[in-house]
């Protein structure tokens, strides 16, 4: 489908096979790619730039897309880039193929806001009102979030010291058989 | 070993803890004392300004952080957070193993370091990368503390011992491993990269002679196909745009009604592939030697709803099938009963009709088994504790929701069922007084006997209303005088009759279950599953008793030649209304009572589709299925033909006129549940049945491939026998079969091991809670000791930050004086 307008050098090609069994979806990944770089042919390890990576459709209505531009992007300025590979991983995290340990280890990532490396109560609220949306009838009261987050933490907080570490949120989403991406 | 260390700080005067401080924070007094020199380091390394200092307001840093613990009471669990800590120890909270793990990359190497070493070192029982034990944290024993400079020569040691130990796995083991890993995709090229480059693979394309490019090329374009291949295969995986369809919209209850609709439809493909293959396709080749009087009716239509007339002698029932050994070749003439194998393939029709029909079940129920087994695991939790809010913050969103819409309609789905489960767990904790939980207790007591009493009304009206239409085909056999097109439409009274009772009465229930009020939603479902279920299962058992114990036993009276024709017929018919009066469900229930609600009641939310009503119809269609298969080989495609059918209209309803469920609904429970009812009272029930049949009936005289024998079983009894008589090595094959099939002890011995073994598993569950209780409070006091830690190096900090501004204030000081 995209085999035309690929510019990928072979090479590269059995080196991303690692990740990737669909040689096909690496094709139309670089052309969305390429698309979203404005036509400029530079080498495919140039940064696109949040803005523009925020356009994409599948983007443009999810709550989490600035955070999961922020956690894929491997840029020195931290600004929310993606080059290509980061592109391909972010495409990669979510696809059928990922191992469970890969979408949790990068759920936790997403929902920690403040990049602390635990979700805290702040971080947990603020999940609560990504997920319920922004609109007065959606929206959990205070005393409903305390108690969701009193209940949140007394069911996945196991060494109770008030905050859901990477190892305790694992262990929660091993038990939960509906997870899914 | 017992040291005496000596602090540098004054702590020992106000230790609260324990006053046997050497023996039991020993193992920690090294990592402490480390940890002052650290400190030490650090702050001579970056002088503190006086604003940093004036920023870490001594005062409150004082305040003891126990008075404020006790204060709050059962908020106990803050003791990390909300306090406001000095920089320093922010600085060393931030790098604790437990937070780093997810963001560092040295953290990542060396776990995935340890977990390689561990493969390797199991290379020969080869375990899936998912059950390998988590040992996520790597312990504090191991590294200490590290500081950045150390850190880093670490890292690239892990690195090192990672990428030997990659190199030492097979090639499968180390695409696992990679694939697993964490790690962005610049750092596992690296590593691929390291790990070839020193299996010296390395081909550089520029150097290598032109023939071997071209190998080289003929390899990539295999792997293109291969890749494309396995594409195309995983795309045509059944209905899969259809459900990811269905299940971004209306959410997983409603998908998991689908998935079982998938599900039963292999397990018909199934058996219709070992029944055609085995018995309808060598029955349709080999002419039938048994001379028809076809009467063939000129109705095509009622044909089909009856299932009489021109299908009664057709591949479709029992009747058609011979019982004598059927042969190959148009050479050899009609030869006797016995399996002579002188001309051609002899297919000896009786025993392998009854060893295909005996292992179609035997299979189909191997495989339900394993099905429920593993769904059971997903869902059952070996530890007590619910989880459910967590799991459900956590693992609610689908980041596969596109549309602006449908993430608004998400978002309202999630918004609901949090503010019910919170509702839920938090209204557990209210009580009610006696008088109105009397009340409550005795309006579900009221509601249980209404439905308890319809169901028997329904059934003793199912079972009154069969004896009178079997009088009825009685009357009918004997006066001879009868239109036969009435005659024919007057079979289809008795499943129109059921057909509407198992319509109707689901209603029925709902509005009783409308009038109860429940705790909670789930509870609601279980009981109006259970409800359904118990209607179901009486009026099967009773029609059930309708053919065996009536139509079987006395054939001759209402003129049937072949009563199993008959009741394949029954059932058929059974099957094609279930399957109408479905469809009109559908176009009644749903499209006209939106069209009502929407209209006439003005509601704004279009019905709810009803998850629990359609599987159990679901699960009533597929017995009855169950049931006809001994008698109708064909029954599983006419199955499949409605299953087809039922997908497409369900999904074309479902788009047009219902919407997903604000109602929690836990998808993997209710299929575990689900699957569990098909093979418990569904399964079960068919299977014993048909062992009912097979074991004590006696077939027809005159038709059908057991003619003459005692039970269908002889059959099986027959060909031992026979090769026994054949062959006399064999003498102890009758024996033996009567020995080990027909003696009840060999069953009861099974059963008791059995038994034995579920014991057995369960002693291990149980085991396993209490181990995992154990970790659960130990994983507490290490928290504890953390906890305690952390409070400690706080101390450790104000008493530093204390003096150093003395020392800097009394230096101002003495400069101002100067």
């Amino acid at each position: 489908m995209g085999g035309t307008s690929s510019k990928l050098p072979k090479d590269l090609l059995s080196e991303y096979q690692v990740r990737l069994t669909h040689v096909m979806c690496l094709f139309r990944a670089h052309k969305i790619f390429s698309e979203l770089q404005g036509g400029e042919n530079g080498p495919y390890s140039s940064r696109v730039s949040m803005q523009k990576i925020l356009t994409l459709p599948e983007l443009k209505a999810n709550p989490f897309r600035k955070r999961l531009c922020h956690v894929f992007s491997t840029s020195d300025m931290k600004d929310g880039s993606l080059n290509f590979e980061d592109f391909l991983d972010l495409l990669s995290a979510f696809s059928d193929t990922a191992t469970l340990e890969i979408k949790s280890h990068y759920a936790f990532r997403i929902f920690d806001f403040d990049d602390d490396g635990t979700l805290d109560a702040r971080d947990l609220e603020k999940l609560v009102n990504c997920l319920t949306g922004e609109t007065d009838d959606t929206r959990l009261t205070a005393e409903e979030m305390r108690q969701l987050i009193s209940n949140i933490l007394e069911e996945s907080d196991i060494d109770k010291d008030g905050t859901v570490n990477l190892s305790e949120f694992q262990h929660v989403i091993s038990r939960s058989p509906d997870f899914v991406r | 070993m017992a040291q005496r260390v000596s602090f540098d700080f004054d702590l020992v005067t106000d230790v609260e803890s324990p006053a046997d401080e050497d023996g039991v924070h020993d193992s920690f007094s090294q990592l402490i004392q480390e940890q002052c020199h650290d400190l030490h380091d650090v702050i001579e390394m970056t002088p503190l300004d006086p604003e940093e200092e004036s920023r870490d307001d001594v005062e409150s840093l004082e305040a003891p952080v126990y008075q404020r613990s006790d204060s709050d009471g059962p908020q106990q669990t803050d003791h990390l957070i909300g306090e406001r800590w000095s920089s320093d120890t922010l600085k060393v909270l931030s790098s604790m193993p437990s937070r780093t793990i997810g963001r560092s990359r040295g953290a990542i190497i060396s776990q995935y370091c340890n977990r390689t070493m561990q493969l390797r070192r199991r290379r020969q029982s080869r375990p899936s990368i998912q059950h390998f034990p988590r040992s996520a944290r790597p312990s504090i024993r191991g590294y200490g503390v590290e500081t950045d400079a150390a850190g880093f020569e670490e890292e690239e040691n892990k690195r090192e011992r990672l990428v030997n130990n990659l190199q030492n796995l097979s090639d499968s083991d180390r695409v696992r491993m990679l694939r697993a890993m964490p790690l962005s995709l610049s750092e596992k090229k690296e590593l691929r990269m390291l790990v070839l480059n020193k299996a010296e693979h390395s081909v550089s394309q520029n150097q290598i002679p032109c023939c071997s490019q071209l190998k080289y090329y003929i390899i990539i374009a295999l792997r293109h196909g291969w890749y494309s291949w396995l594409s195309f295969l995983s795309s045509l995986q059944l209905w899969q745009t259809a459900l990811k369809c269905v299940g971004g919209r209306f959410g997983t209850g409603v998908l998991s009604y689908f998935i079982f609709l998938r599900t039963l439809l292999f397990f018909n493909v199934f058996m219709f592939l070992v029944t055609g293959l085995l018995l309808v396709v060598p029955q349709a080749i080999a002419h039938p030697d048994l001379d028809q009087n076809i009467t063939v009716r000129s109705t095509w239509g009622l044909e089909v709803l009856t299932g009489a007339g021109y299908f009664s002698h057709s591949l479709l029932y029992y009747g058609y099938y011979s019982n004598k050994p059927l042969q190959t070749g148009h050479s050899c003439s009609a030869s006797s009963n016995k399996t002579s194998s002188s001309c051609g393939l002899s297919y000896n029709m009786p025993l392998i009709y009854f060893f295909t029909i005996g292992a179609a079940f035997f299979i189909t129920c191997i495989i339900l088994v394993y099905t429920m087994s593993k769904s059971f695991g997903q869902s059952f939790r070996i530890d007590k504790s619910k989880g459910l809010l967590a799991i459900k913050v956590f693992s609610s969103w689908d980041f596969k929701v596109i549309k602006k819409s449908s993430v608004r309609l998400q978002r309202a789905n999630i918004s609901t069922q949090l503010k019910e489960l919170v509702a839920e767990v938090n209204h557990q904790k209210l009580k009610f007084p006696v008088l109105q939980r009397l009340f409550r207790l005795s309006i579900h007591m009221l509601a249980w006997i209404m439905c308890l009493g319809s169901t028997l009304a329904c059934v003793l009206a199912v079972y009154y209303f069969s004896e009178y239409m079997h009088g009825d085909l009685l009357r009918r056999a004997h006066t001879n005088s009868s239109d036969p097109l009435l005659e024919e439409a007057s079979l289809l009274a008795i499943p129109v009759f059921v057909s509407s009772l198992n319509l109707l009465l689901p209603g029925f229930f709902n509005v009783v279950a409308w009038m109860e009020e429940y705790d909670s939603p789930s509870v609601l479902n279980y009981i109006s599953i259970s409800r359904n279920l118990l209607l179901k299962v009486s009026v099967l058992g009773v029609l059930c008793y309708h053919w065996l114990g009536r139509v079987a036993t006395d054939p001759q009276s209402l003129g049937l030649e072949c009563w199993e024709s008959f009741v394949g017929q029954e059932l058929y018919r059974f099957l094609l209304m279930d399957f109408i009066f479905m469809l009109l469900d559908t176009f009644f229930g749903e499209f006209l009572w939106r069209v009502f609600s929407q209209k006439a009641l003005k509601r704004e939310r279009k019905p709810v589709f009803d998850i629990a009503r359609n599987v159990l119809e679901l699960i009533y269609g597929q017995t009855l299925a169950w049931l006809g298969v001994l008698f109708s080989p064909l029954l599983p495609a006419v199955q499949i033909i409605k299953l087809l059918f039922l997908f497409y209209m369900k999904k074309v309803s479902l788009k047009m006129n219902c919407q997903a469920s604000g109602k929690p609904w836990r998808a993997c429970q209710m299929t575990t549940i689900f699957i569990t009812l098909l093979c418990f009272p569904a399964f079960l029930g068919a299977a014993v049945c048909v062992t009912y049949t097979m074991w004590t009936i006696k077939p027809s005289a005159s038709c059908g491939p057991f003619q003459g024998l005692k039970n269908m079983f002889q059959a099986g009894k027959r060909w031992f026998q026979e090769l026994a008589a054949a062959n006399p090595d064999l003498h102890w094959l009758p024996s033996a079969h009567a020995y080990l099939v027909e003696n009840p002890l060999f069953l009861f011995l099974s059963a008791g091991i059995f038994l034995i073994v579920i014991y057995f598993h369960s002693q291990v569950v149980d085991g396993q809670r209490k181990i995992i209780e154990l970790l659960q409070e130990q994983i507490e006091n290490e928290g504890e000791d953390k906890k305690f830690l952390i409070t400690r190096l706080q101390h450790i900090h104000e008493r530093k930050r204390r003096v150093t501004p003395r020392r800097v204030k009394e230096a101002s000081e003495d400069s101002s004086y100067s």
